[in-house]
């Protein structure tokens, strides 16, 4: 198996969220994944960034955020990590439309849109700790070039 | 990247198109300009263009409720047209569809209002 991995780290802006999407994409494009795929992957890096600047770190823009991306053949893992406030309930955290923060219009989407654009969507959080979200997904084998 | 918003006024319509990609970044900068454009005299309505919307996140959905049910709330319609399919998936998703007026195009979408382009 052909492994491929690589990991930065950035500040908690949201000005990184299109830095962090697009440098993501990049990286995944070595599996030669449709363009549906590729919005995809930007989409759920969108959102889980954006969770950390908002509620992990409370939009405290001196923080960081961690992006390890692993590629295994034609499978991309992502894994997302701050050390921010954590999320006491996960499973609630994780129901469509919830949100902690509806006066920031937020839709309560986040977690929704993850699990649907990827196969596995796995997330531990410590309250005063932090929160790691581990996401999966295979590209679609029969559009791979044979080796 | 970035986003770009051009308003129009078509008749007491306000026609909104956005240019570029809508994330938590940019949807604070737009809720802004939003609510501003929508202060301006003798506006009823409003059509929301996102044919050129290269990326959205849930975070365009959100700013995009917030203006609608402003609207609603003045008695305001906002109507959205052009969409395209990865912006389209995330409106079914969200199931924002069952909520708010969905046309194919602007020009259908600005009939609807009773505004006759020439």
């Amino acid at each position: 198996m052909n492994t491929n991995m690589m990991r930065f780290s950035f500040s908690s802006q949201s000005r990184n969220e299109a830095f962090a999407r697009v440098t993501v994409a990049s990286f995944v494009s070595q599996l030669d994944p449709t363009m549906d795929e590729l919005t995809e992957i930007k989409t759920v890096v969108s959102e889980a960034v954006t969770n950390s600047i908002i509620h992990g770190y409370n939009s405290d823009p001196d923080q960081m955020i961690t992006i390890i991306c692993t590629l295994s053949d034609d499978e991309v893992e992502l894994i997302i990590q701050d050390e921010g406030v954590g999320i006491p309930d996960v499973d609630e955290a994780m129901e469509p439309l919830y949100t902690s923060k509806p006066d920031l219009e937020r839709s309560g989407m986040g977690f929704t849109i993850m699990e649907n654009f990827m196969d596995h969507v796995y997330v531990h959080s410590t309250e005063g700790e932090g929160t790691t979200v581990t996401m999966n997904k295979q590209f679609n084998r029969s559009k791979a070039m044979s080796q | 990247m970035g986003l770009t918003v051009d308003y129009e006024l078509k008749e007491t319509i306000l026609l909104a198109r956005l240019n570029g990609e809508l994330d938590h970044h940019t949807a604070s900068e737009l809720k802004e300009s939003w609510q501003l454009a929508l202060q301006q005299p003798g506006i009823k309505h409003m059509v929301l263009n996102l044919e050129s919307l290269s990326f959205m996140d849930s975070s365009g959905l959100g700013v995009i409720l917030g203006r609608y049910k402003e609207l609603k709330a003045e008695g305001r319609e906002m109507v959205v047209c052009s969409l395209t399919p990865a912006v389209d998936r995330l409106f079914q998703l969200s199931g924002l569809f069952k909520i708010i007026r969905f046309e194919e195009n602007e020009r259908y979408a600005l009939e609807t209002f009773g505004v006759v382009l020439s």
